[in-house]
């Protein structure tokens, strides 16, 4: 049994590699109180952001805080969340509505999912400050049907801040209203661009339409309508709680406060980290995430899921801001940050993004619906071994297409995974192309396992093949099956004595 | 009463809770779905004629979207995580160890015995997990190909 | 009650802050990470361990509670132990066979269980 230690040697949690770079503003509460307690978010002052706007501010000045604070939107393209309010306040109407884009759909972000189960009332305030900023009284939550334990939490809060005159007719005895719902999503990815939420929500296909106009003008049931995403509400609650000036003491100069970034992939310290913007990304994987798994060696990190782009190596050191990632030919993105080491594909992780967003594309335009398909199928003969010479460039044409001639951002923005590993990997598409080989030795068609004479026929290798590929006697060499074998590589793992190799 | 009949009446209740409520259709396909497991044609028409929206339109509705479905579905449903942070840490392996398992070649979803069906989805936000895959509401972390038969053992 | 005014509002926040810090004073909590991840990592597992370990161990004046995702999803499931009038101290990953090791050791006889330990709040 180990030795028991003084409390007073354990280390704070501020003192860990994985906390010290972090600035927790908007996660907070996540982990610390019971997210099913409105007393407990009550104790860390929850809901003082919002007394503070309906019984002190007018409408204008709630927005005019918000523009003051910079907050940019945090689920991907990083419009100015006060001036959104601002236009939507200006469209004349009786009847608003405030919506809650909870449909965190990029693969590997779940930022929102965290912000929404562990301190779910931080939402629903952040939705009610803003409902008052732009004249609304009604708002819906649409939140994918994926995270069932984010729902349960949400309408357990709704219930609660209903039941505490938070939420309802009449909040802090003013005239202001507001009522909150819960949409569940139904699987379409999609549905987190704006125009094709609402038609969700209205209970149609999820189909983006073009704009203008604008939600702001035109938006659920034709109503003028303002949406944004979970994070950005969080940061609403906090802004309207410290102030705008205090929330800007951190950022850089057009990039304000924090951004949750969701870490994974192939680094040592998976989870979430709330960072100052400014940061580098090499602070974030190498100090916040403990450098890359089993000592390998880094080879990109993708930002941005389906949108975004791969950063290489030699861009660790740019600034984690809206503008600099857009230079470096990635984005903001929600805030996947997924950590790829050099036993990852470029040209299998383009082909992965491209895969998702062909069958997620909702087919109504036909930039995307047909440009993705065949820059999949592009890519799906690159990564068969083959390619042919003016696949590069027919790929970089298409992608120009569909970037120029697509309706929606999710189409506009479907060939960034391609155009941003052309731009740092083209080595590993040209040796797939004319050497017909995968320099990382991942994509499947393009390699086997073999047993060498090395083998002393130990059996372990067969025990553990899920696909009972490998045959052989007992201390003689064994043999795998290849019309069987998946290339999962276990049998390479499992095997003492190294006589297993890939090719 | 039959088990097909306290369906129908579970499905009558729903209708009539949600009539004339805008904006209802996908609440009532996602419920009705919960109650026959599957949305059956003539749960669909039902559905068109009470909430009075055109079948086309329900129709639309069920096949755009991932979590609908028109034919009968395992006891078990089983969500293979194919996310990024899933994929790079080997979620291709560990579906097709699955795939092997219950005997289900590609392009086959449920198995002929209707205990399990294998659906793929784009990302189940348990990344800092991966590989993951979700059997009906559980949700099974840092999985490895080995470790798939005995979870599975588990629901069969 | 219903909050009428942002005095309303303050009562209710001295109220629970007074609830919160009685419950560190007079008792020993162990508090479980329950999003989704803790979830998917184990964490019911983890809290019916410390159910069992309690009644076991027969401790008093303890309470079990789960709380969100405070992010370290590598060494997830966490299980926090407090005791009265001392820090938070946070274990992981932990596994249910830990767990009755960590309520004796830690809930009951105050001392650290250090090759679990990860850091205190």
């Amino acid at each position: 049994m180990a030795e028991a230690i003084k409390i007073d040697s354990v280390p704070n949690y501020s003192d860990l590699p994985f906390y010290s770079k972090q600035r927790r503003m908007v996660l907070h509460n996540c982990g610390t109180i019971d997210p099913d307690s409105l007393e407990e978010y009550i104790a860390n002052g929850g809901y003082e952001g919002l007394a503070n706007a309906i019984t002190k501010m007018t409408p204008a000045e709630v927005a005019a805080e918000v523009k003051k604070s910079g907050l940019r939107g945090r689920g991907g393209g990083g419009f100015p969340t006060g001036l959104k309010w601002e236009i939507a306040a200006k469209s004349v109407s009786d009847k608003k509505y405030i919506i809650c884009n909870a449909d965190e759909g990029d693969p590997g972000a779940f930022m929102d999912r965290s912000l929404l189960e562990g301190d779910p009332h931080a939402i629903l305030e952040g939705m009610a400050i803003g409902a008052y900023a732009i004249g609304a009284d009604e708002g819906y939550i649409y939140c994918r049907a994926e995270y069932p334990l984010a729902i349960a939490r949400l309408k357990k809060a709704i219930a609660q801040a209903e039941e505490a005159g938070l939420l309802g007719k009449n909040i802090f005895g003013t005239n202001f209203s507001c009522t909150l719902h819960i949409k569940e999503g139904a699987g379409a990815f999609v549905c987190g661009e704006e125009t094709a939420l609402m038609a969700s929500i209205e209970g149609r296909r999820g189909m983006p339409r073009p704009r203008p106009p604008f939600p702001a003008v035109k938006g659920l049931w034709d109503q003028p309508s303002n949406i944004n995403n979970v994070e950005t509400f969080a940061n609403v609650s906090y802004i309207l709680r410290v102030g705008a000036d205090e929330y800007l003491k951190f950022g850089t100069e057009k990039s304000k406060g924090t951004k949750v970034f969701a870490l994974t992939g192939k680094i040592n310290n998976t989870g979430l980290a709330e960072v100052p913007m400014g940061i580098t990304m090499r602070e974030i994987i190498f100090d916040i995430g403990g450098g890359i798994l089993d000592n390998r060696k880094f080879k990109a990190v993708q930002i941005g899921g389906p949108s975004g782009g791969c950063m290489p190596e030699s861009l660790l050191d740019t600034s984690i801001d809206y503008d600099s990632l857009i230079a470096a030919g990635a984005m903001m993105g929600s805030g996947g940050l997924v950590v790829m080491d050099e036993s990852t594909c470029m040209v299998d992780v383009a082909k992965f993004f491209l895969t998702f967003t062909q069958s997620e594309s909702c087919g109504k335009c036909t930039p995307c619906r047909e440009g993705t398909k065949r820059m999949l199928e592009i890519l799906e003969k690159i990564t068969d071994g083959k390619g042919e010479d003016g696949d590069i460039e027919r790929l970089e044409n298409l992608a120009q297409a569909i970037k120029n001639g697509a309706l929606c951002a999710l189409g506009q923005t479907a060939p960034n995974p391609v155009l941003s590993t052309l731009r740092y990997f083209r080595d590993e598409y040209e040796a797939h192309i004319k050497e017909k080989r995968c320099p990382a030795g991942a994509c499947t068609n393009l390699l086997q396992y073999n047993i060498t004479d090395a083998c002393k026929g130990c059996g372990l290798c067969a025990r553990n093949c899920p696909a009972k590929a490998i045959s052989g006697e007992l201390k003689s060499v064994h043999k795998i099956d290849q019309s069987k074998c998946i290339k999962c590589g276990v049998c390479m793992s499992k095997c003492p004595f190294k006589a297993i190799i890939r090719k | 009463m039959s088990d097909k009949a306290r369906e129908w009446e579970a499905l009558a209740k729903l209708l009539a809770k949600y009539r004339g409520t805008k904006g209802s259709v996908i609440p009532v396909l996602q419920q009705a779905q919960a109650i026959f497991g599957y949305l059956p044609q003539d749960v669909l028409v039902e559905i068109a004629e009470k909430l009075e929206v055109p079948i086309s339109q329900i129709y639309g509705v069920v096949t755009f979207y991932a979590q609908f479905h028109l034919e009968p579905r395992g006891k078990n449903i089983i969500k293979s995580c194919q996310g990024t942070a899933c994929h790079v840490r080997g979620a291709k392996a560990v579906l097709a160890a699955v795939r092997q398992k219950l005997n289900l070649p590609e392009g086959k979803s449920t198995t002929d015995d209707l205990k399990f069906t294998l659906e793929t989805v784009a990302c189940l936000g348990a990344c800092g997990l991966a590989p993951v895959f979700m059997v009906n509401d559980e949700t099974h972390g840092r999985l490895t190909p080995e470790k798939v038969s005995a979870i599975l053992d588990k629901y069969a | 009650m219903v909050i009428k005014t942002i005095e309303d509002l303050n009562a209710i926040k001295v109220a629970a802050q007074a609830t919160i810090q009685e419950r560190r004073n007079s008792q020993k909590q162990i508090i479980i990470g329950m999003g989704t991840c803790g979830i998917a990592a184990g964490a019911k597992a983890v809290w019916d361990a410390a159910e069992a370990a309690v009644k076991k161990l027969g401790v008093k004046d303890v309470v079990i509670w789960d709380t969100g995702c405070i992010g370290m999803c590598q060494k997830e499931p966490l299980l926090d132990v407090a005791l009265p009038g001392q820090p938070r101290v946070t274990y992981g990953p932990v596994s249910p066979a830990d767990v009755e090791r960590i309520v004796a050791e830690h809930v009951v006889g105050g001392r650290v269980v250090s090759d679990l330990v990860v850091a205190k709040l």
